[in-house]
């Protein structure tokens, strides 16, 4: 974990230590941000990325610790090296935020959504559909005579690539949490 | 030992123990309570503003002018979203305040109830952080919270909305020492590896310059002296931002001028030709940058700031330096004298004789001929007699504004209020009312157009009321003169809405409030005439008329780098490229 931290207080690295900026090159970066957990601490997060022009990918939010009133949000968004280190620092001047970790280049980090896809078909692409989904580890928690839903979890492209196979068999909805992200290791 | 008290109470205990003695402020119902117990206590005093905009910027010109945190206390509703543009501006600007607003009581929120407004929502982006209070027993704490976050690091605005029942409800009074100030500590002392680095840099340069910020004022008096003790044995030359001026000295050996847009030619030319940029608590504005790609091409930029945001933002920074000022510039001194207080004399020497020659261009310089008064002429005569008083200068945004940062001179910090980043008209005037209640017996000088002025004449009323000698210094050319320069090096002299017409007779209108109003038109009387409003004991409206078309020079036109500044009427034609023109 030596890479910056930019939350005041919190390290002892300055951004003198920070990776090239000013490439062009646009990267995409798994923010994990420990907020107090206090009214509109989401707001503040959401609303600086829409009044600054960044990019949101994915989000997730929730409470991570009851009695010391914390959140964590994960955020998926993608910029140039330049874009991502303004990310973070801004994020850092948000009072109630406590850390702000960049599990992109702190990592290897895991990361893990959880989606539900409705697949309706008859005959053989419900039989397809149900072969795919054990491939792919996903479980049926509902099923009719001509629907299933299935539940998968996984990395973001795993789930991109099994809604991708579902949609000639009949997939005609689909719910995503949005990335949850941890780094590896201790 | 816990003192039971009502929120309304509490308020007022809170700022009697965070050391305000001003508040500047309008009622309105959701306030009532608040405004009950300020009525039975002597120890804070209360200004009746005339306008929710003009309590912010009054507590803007209290902070700046002094260092310390400006209080405001406004209704809900209308009364919050009249003070988003003084928000807005010391957000911008950097400076602390805090602004109390009520609200209908917790039950009614949701409701579209009457002067309700989502304040802590509205106010989100133009705050540096804002608190609802839903109940009594945190009102207390959140209130020194408050003055702690507008504070501490980079300083700006807060905002504590505080619910009708909630100032009406009983609960036990927490004391400042025992609040929690949450985890909210930004890092004040410098990486002394980036510091040292930034040192031997300093010992080698040939060509450095000190570009300096209002950062260096928020710091407080330590770093201005101490910014002040490196320049002189450095030698290094010294420009600064428009927020910056007075950090250091106008009449110091060293200073070379505002830089940027409308900044002195020497001090762009130094930043454009510079080997080592040393960035203390600016934050390379567009106004200071020009063209991005062509800033400062063959320089070591080096940046000390208290808010890492700013490093990197614009700029490529090869030494950055996260720390609080006055903690830094500290440290640098500390380094460089064990060292061995190193610099390269001879280069720099012939760095100054450079200087010199961009110097003898001359560029503030302008004729004074004709029976029609140049706006750069009345206020080197305000500088000439008036820069021996104890004097505090606020300004509106424009022209004027620009003219005043070139032809005053600020000899120390918090002697210059001007509205940087937001560029807010109608800014000067409630500040001056802050100033001059912070320093009563001071001269404060509003130096205005007229245009900017009326956005916020009505605070006239608050000067009388509370005996507020101000003087306001219109430079009045009937035009929107920003705006008609801009539309005549960028919109083929189309001056669209760009002129002030059915404008007020300022004497009648100075008279009408109870204040002395006073027209000058001849050049020949103007000295007799600053005397008569410097000499007049009360509020007085000076109504200068000025040149028409007078443009503002020397000026980087946008898109364009520090080298290729504009310096008179010659070279305006064409000077902006298409690329340019989009830009502000």
């Amino acid at each position: 974990m030596s890479a910056l931290k930019i939350k005041k207080g919190s390290t002892k690295h300055s951004a003198y230590n920070l990776r090239p900026t000013f490439s062009d090159v646009v990267e995409a970066h798994t923010l994990a941000v420990v907020v107090e957990n206090e009214p509109g601490v989401l707001a503040r997060v959401i609303g600086l990325f829409s009044g600054r022009g960044y990019n949101i990918d994915s989000l997730t939010v929730a409470e991570i610790d009851h009695e010391g009133h914390r959140s964590r949000i994960t955020i998926v968004t993608t910029g140039t090296p330049q874009v991502i280190e303004q990310i973070k620092a801004q994020l850092g001047r948000i009072v109630p935020v406590h850390e702000v970790h960049d599990l992109t280049v702190e990592g290897p980090s895991v990361e893990r959504e959880l989606a539900l896809l409705k697949v309706c078909g008859e005959g053989d692409k419900r039989v397809e559909a149900l072969r795919l989904a054990d491939i792919f580890r996903a479980n049926a928690v509902d099923s009719t005579l001509d629907s299933f839903v299935f539940e998968l979890t996984g990395a973001p492209e795993k789930i991109d690539a099994f809604a991708e196979l579902m949609r000639p068999l009949g997939l005609i909805e689909i719910a995503r949490t949005g990335v949850a992200a941890l780094l590896r290791g201790h | 030992m816990t003192r039971q008290m009502t929120g309304a109470k509490m308020v007022v205990q809170a700022l009697k123990d965070q050391g305000v003695e001003v508040v500047f402020g309008y009622p309105g119902g959701a306030v009532l309570p608040i405004y009950d117990e300020v009525f039975q206590q002597n120890d804070i005093r209360h200004i009746l503003v005339r306008h929710e905009q003009g309590a912010v910027h009054a507590a803007e010109g209290y902070a700046r002018s002094t260092g310390k945190p400006g209080v405001v206390l406004v209704t809900s509703g209308p009364g919050a979203t009249n003070a988003v543009t003084g928000l807005t501006d010391a957000l911008m600007d950097s400076i602390p305040i805090v602004v109390l607003t009520g609200q209908v009581p917790t039950f009614m929120i949701g409701n579209d109830a009457f002067q309700e407004a989502d304040t802590v929502g509205i106010t989100r982006p133009c705050t540096k952080h804002n608190w609802l209070v839903s109940d009594t027993s945190k009102l207390s704490e959140t209130l020194h919270q408050a003055f702690h976050v507008a504070t501490t690091g980079r300083p700006g605005p807060v905002l504590v909305d505080i619910p009708k029942d909630v100032q009406f409800a009983s609960a036990d009074y927490t004391a400042p020492t025992k609040a929690r100030t949450s985890h909210y500590a930004p890092q004040v002392k410098g990486d002394m590896e980036a510091i040292t680095e930034l040192v031997a840099a300093l010992e080698t340069a040939k060509r450095p310059v000190f570009y300096t910020g209002g950062g260096v004022i928020n710091s407080g008096p330590a770093a201005s002296q101490l910014l002040r003790e490196l320049v002189e044995a450095t030698g290094i030359p010294i420009t600064s931002t428009l927020m910056g001026l007075g950090a250091y000295p106008a009449n110091g050996e060293r200073w070379i001028g505002m830089l940027g847009m409308h900044g002195l030619y020497e001090a762009n030319m130094v930043m454009h030709d510079c080997d080592l940029m040393i960035n203390i608590g600016a934050r390379f504005d567009d106004r200071i940058t020009g063209r991005v790609d062509a800033f400062s091409p063959n320089s070591i930029k080096a940046h000390i700031d208290i808010d890492p945001s700013s490093i990197n933002k614009v700029i490529k920074t090869d030494i950055p330096i996260i720390g609080d000022i006055a903690h830094v510039l500290e440290d640098i001194l500390k380094v460089w004298k064990s060292r061995g207080r190193k610099v390269n004399r001879e280069a720099i020497a012939k760095w100054w004789a450079k200087i010199e020659d961009w110097k003898k261009v001359d560029c503030l310089a302008f004729k004074q001929n004709g029976k029609v008064i140049k706006p750069q002429y009345a206020l080197s005569r305000l500088e000439a007699l008036t820069k021996d008083h104890d004097r505090y200068i606020c300004t509106e945004v424009g022209q004027h504004q620009m003219w005043a940062a070139q032809y005053l001179g600020f000899n120390d910090p918090h002697r210059w209020m001007t509205s940087g980043g937001l560029g807010t008209m109608g800014y000067g005037f409630p500040a001056s009312i802050g100033v001059q209640m912070a320093h009563p017996d001071s001269l404060v000088i509003n130096v205005a157009g007229e245009a900017s002025w009326l956005m916020n004449m009505q605070e006239m009323g608050t000067a009388m009321q509370y005996h507020l000698p101000v003087k306001q210094f219109i430079l009045n050319n009937e035009r929107l003169g920003m705006v008609r320069q801009w539309q005549e090096l960028l919109h083929g002299e189309r001056y669209s809405s760009s002129w002030s017409e059915a404008l007020p007779d300022f004497v009648k209108l100075a008279e009408a409030f109870g204040a002395k109003g006073i027209i000058c038109k001849d050049p020949d009387d103007l000295d007799d005439a600053i005397m008569e409003m410097l000499n007049y004991d009360g509020p007085v409206i000076f109504d200068c008329l000025v040149e028409k078309h007078e443009n503002c020079f020397p000026m980087i036109p946008s898109g364009e780098p520090h080298n290729k500044m504009l310096l008179g009427e010659a070279s305006t034609k064409d000077a902006i490229g298409s690329k340019g023109a989009v830009m502000v």
